[in-house]
């Protein structure tokens, strides 16, 4: 059973968002998504101060199955990528709610609403 | 040598010869009036083997190898269909073997017309009006064919068509041809039924001027007959584009339906696939490009022509250029012909019907231990998404693996992308049903061991000369050649 965390929210894409401080927040993909894709070997992200825009492709992941895009499950500016993935990819299998893959200056907070809470991120990987 | 597993630089004896020629009469050139930039810095690593070393090293490689021959074959999207031995004899004949692409055109009249009548049956075959021979694999068939449609709409003054429609289920190659060619792409979703979905196609058309095209596979990648066909062909020709046909799965069509009768307006076919020609090590591959008259005249150079009972060579200056030095892999376009001319028509109407006779009765014995996402009639392939048991986390990759052990070679596996856990069989027209329930029986099989004793799954295969192979390790180190793997052999051992 894929884990899912309390208090994050989800996207249909299998993303998560943690909200660290105001608008600011976490991207990352979910326990469901990393165990989907198999072994992680490679991930392709964005750079430090790119746009990203709600519902786009801003990087990608490669397993030893396929590569898959990552689609932005908000906008805004990206102030840090987390480079630690691009040495070690397979964090993003053991750990996929530590491994994350940006993080976000939010350009519209309420993008967030149209995201997913834990409960019904649940129901949508269970269908 | 039953565990042969040495590379040919591990035979290597420094400054053994396994040749002896008379002395060079070139003597009086000098490297260095080369120039430099064109001096190697260091002396190439080449292993020094005598001539018996490299037999004995490639008969025993070979020994390990796998074919169509060996066993059950049943890679999805490859139709790996037995090529029959009379290709390689007539293929093999002194009068083709030695001939050379300059020769004097009276003195080849015979290869041209071997030529120039595949043209015509491949034309007749598919409902298009005329081919060419010389593209050298089915993805180089596809990007002649989008440089086609390209040149189309340049001819005509419309520079403004560069996006091409692929649905979701495309084979890799489509979206990768259409950015080679320079154009871009637009991907439409497919439906529940596992088809392309109308509504999104009409869509993605809607409002706009610059629609080059769409690639599509019919039946498509999922192994279903996409039965919108005239619908979707026209919506795309009232949008102003041109209809791509991948000829990939074309051999479950063969003498029932003919893409150019569904509206398409150009076409690859891979004779490899669908015509028995070789298949493996990645070629020599075929894929001959198919148009129809309006579009003829784009077709690359050089083509042969007939006139009366003279075949002839002939440039076009409306051609999209040359795609190839000369005509393409002709002895593999021969061996085709001969698969063609031995089936003859009558037979070769029954290799569709036979093909997807065999995947839907595989899919039905299959569909009570493996997931069908999709159920209903399949035409040439069927894809499952693992198994219906989920329970001890057994993947589709553990299943293929397994399979090898019994001495059958894995179906393609994790494509198309639509499924998690796709497997994707197709066993052609050329196996028996004894074949068949053979491997219906080892799948079965292989579907109690996962319930039962899983780690049987997991740690296969344990009978093939390499065992589960590391790939998360093969994909993120490049060791690509003798060289890399001895500075990453230095690099580990630091």
């Amino acid at each position: 059973m894929s884990k899912i965390l309390e208090g994050l929210y989800y996207s249909e894409d299998h993303e998560w968002v943690k909200v660290l401080e105001d608008n600011i927040v976490l991207v990352g993909i979910t326990d469901f998504a990393q165990a989907e894709l198999g072994d992680v070997v490679f991930v392709d992200l964005p750079e430090e101060g790119d746009e990203i825009v709600q519902g786009e492709e801003f990087g990608a992941v490669e397993s030893v199955k396929a590569a898959s895009d990552l689609v932005a499950p908000v906008s805004g500016e990206v102030i840090e990528i987390n480079e630690d993935l691009v040495g070690e990819p397979e964090k993003v299998n053991e750990e996929p709610y530590e491994a994350w893959f940006i993080k976000v200056k939010l350009s519209d907070p309420k993008e967030l609403d149209s995201l997913l809470n834990n409960k019904a991120y649940k129901e949508e990987i269970s269908e | 040598m039953i565990q042969y597993n040495k590379m040919i630089f591990e035979l290597s004896k420094k400054d053994r010869v396994g040749y002896s020629l008379p002395e060079s009469a070139f003597n009086h050139y000098s490297l260095s009036e080369l120039g430099n930039d064109y001096l190697r810095v260091e002396e190439p690593n080449l292993p020094e083997v005598s001539e018996l070393d490299v037999l004995r090293h490639f008969t025993n490689i070979s020994n390990k190898n796998f074919g169509i021959e060996n066993g059950f074959y049943p890679l999805g999207s490859c139709t790996m269909k037995y090529n029959p031995k009379i290709n390689e004899e007539i293929a093999g004949l002194r009068g083709f073997r030695r001939l050379h692409p300059l020769q004097p055109v009276s003195t080849v009249q015979g290869a041209l017309k071997v030529y120039y009548e595949l043209q015509r049956i491949l034309s007749e075959i598919s409902g298009l009006y005329e081919f060419t021979l010389n593209s050298y694999a089915g993805a180089h068939g596809e990007l002649v064919g989008l440089m086609i449609i390209k040149q189309y709409h340049e001819s005509r003054q419309d520079f403004k068509r560069n996006k091409i429609i692929i649905p979701d289920s495309a084979h890799g190659t489509n979206p990768a041809s259409v950015v080679v060619c320079g154009m871009e792409v637009i991907e439409i979703a497919s439906n529940k039924r596992g088809r392309v979905s109308l509504q999104s196609l009409k869509e993605a058309v809607e409002g706009r001027d610059d629609i080059a095209g769409m690639m599509l596979t019919n039946p498509n990648t999922l192994g279903i007959f996409e039965d919108d066909i005239c619908e979707i062909t026209k919506v795309i020709h009232e949008a102003g584009g041109k209809m791509y046909y991948d000829g990939a799965n074309l051999n479950a069509l063969l003498g029932k339906v003919r893409p150019g009768d569904m509206g398409f307006d150009v076409m690859h076919i891979n004779l490899h696939k669908t015509f028995s020609t070789p298949h493996g090590g990645g070629g020599p591959g075929s894929g001959p490009v198919g148009v129809t008259e309006e579009l003829e005249k784009f077709l690359p150079n050089p083509r042969i022509k007939k006139m009366d009972n003279h075949y002839f060579i002939e440039e076009n200056g409306d051609a999209i250029g040359r795609i190839s030095s000369f005509y393409g892999n002709y002895l593999v376009a021969l061996r085709a012909y001969v698969y063609l001319l031995t089936l003859g028509k009558e037979n070769l109407k029954l290799v569709g019907p036979y093909a997807t006779l065999n995947a839907n009765y595989i899919k039905n014995a299959l569909k009570t231990a493996y997931q069908l996402p999709i159920d209903g009639n399949c035409m040439h392939e069927v894809v499952f998404n693992g198994l219906i048991n989920k329970d001890n986390d057994i993947k589709t990759l553990d299943i293929a693996k397994r399979l090898l052990d019994y001495g059958m070679h894995a179906p393609t596996v994790y494509f198309p992308l639509l499924f998690p856990q796709a497997i994707m069989i197709e066993p052609t027209e050329t196996e028996s049903l004894q074949t068949l329930d053979e491997f219906i029986n080892i799948m079965h099989k292989i579907a109690i061991e996962a319930k039962e004793d899983p780690d049987k799954l997991k740690d296969a295969p344990t009978k093939t000369p390499i065992r589960r192979t590391d790939e998360v390790f093969a994909a993120k180190e490049m060791i690509f050649s003798y060289k890399d793997y001895l500075a990453y052999r230095e690099e580990r051992d630091q």
